[in-house]
């Protein structure tokens, strides 16, 4: 599948922030919930072969989302969010660090602030991450993302092939 | 002891940005770098340690004088953590893609 869809990412280093923008073919009512209902933040947020594992979320200011990232092996990387402010399918803030299995967290985390917005059917997501310190951001890619990221989008392909050829069924 | 300094709190003051394009032109010995910013050689120092701390800077004894280099493997390293994390993100929102694309022909 081609896409011409925009991908724009730049840095402040000095300001230790990272600014995303990605846009979405899709209408704002199906991005949003892609973002905030965890059935489907499973489907996409860990690059195959992981697999995300949400123990709970509760999608409203004050409530968290703690969250695993399993790998092929078995292996649990938990992370837990902390929703600061919501704005229904206009925004929405959080807090994210990594934790132990016991939902405690290891600070320090990021700050992820989410603005979305719809234009000619098309939905524009504008991210940005205030990370606290570099070594999270270290940490990050070395819990095994970097591994498999290439080789896990022909798997998606098949999967996502699958489900919806059962869809059409 | 475990450092507590990492690259993004050695950029984050104006003043170590200046130092560090400073000496990505050329080496340095703090006493020169305090005269460029008119500033004491103290203040100059505070800063220099902290590039140090961060490995953003290496020291190199030449003579009597210690010259101050930009340590450009740790530069460079920023560059690839954050072009990592580049590649992460795309690599979740090209999943994200192909999710919208399932819900949306369930919906019809």
């Amino acid at each position: 599948m081609t896409t011409n869809l925009l991908f724009d990412f730049t840095v402040d280093k000095a300001s230790k922030t990272v600014f995303v923008t990605r846009e979405f073919d899709a209408d704002l009512s199906l991005v949003w919930d892609a973002f905030t209902k965890a059935e489907i933040l499973d489907q996409w947020v860990a690059p195959k072969p992981f697999l995300a594992k949400t123990k709970f979320m509760d999608f409203k200011v004050g409530g968290r989302r703690f969250y695993a990232m399993v790998s092929p092996e078995g292996q649990e990387r938990w992370l837990l969010q902390k929703y600061t402010s919501i704005s229904p399918k206009t925004n929405f803030k959080m807090s994210n660090a990594f934790a132990d299995k016991d939902e405690n967290p290891e600070l320090p985390g990021s700050d992820w602030d989410y603005n979305f917005s719809e234009q000619n059917g098309k939905t524009k997501v504008s991210i940005t991450i205030y990370n606290e310190s570099l070594a999270r951001l270290e940490k990050m890619i070395e819990i095994g993302f970097k591994e498999g990221y290439a080789a896990s989008m022909k798997n998606l392909e098949e999967l996502l092939a699958a489900l919806s050829q059962k869809m059409s069924h | 002891m475990e450092t507590r300094r990492d690259v993004f709190q050695a950029i984050a003051d104006p003043t170590r940005r200046a130092i560090l394009l400073l000496l990505a032109a050329q080496a340095m010995t703090p006493n020169a770098m305090a005269e460029e910013f008119r500033t004491s050689r103290q203040a100059v120092s505070k800063h220099i340690q902290i590039l140090t701390e961060c490995e953003i800077v290496r020291q190199e004894q030449k003579g009597r004088e210690i010259y101050y280099h930009v340590n450009a493997t740790k530069m460079k390293e920023i560059d690839k953590w954050i072009e990592q994390f580049k590649n992460i993100l795309e690599t979740q929102f090209n999943q994200l893609d192909k999710v919208l694309l399932t819900l949306k022909k369930q919906k019809k």
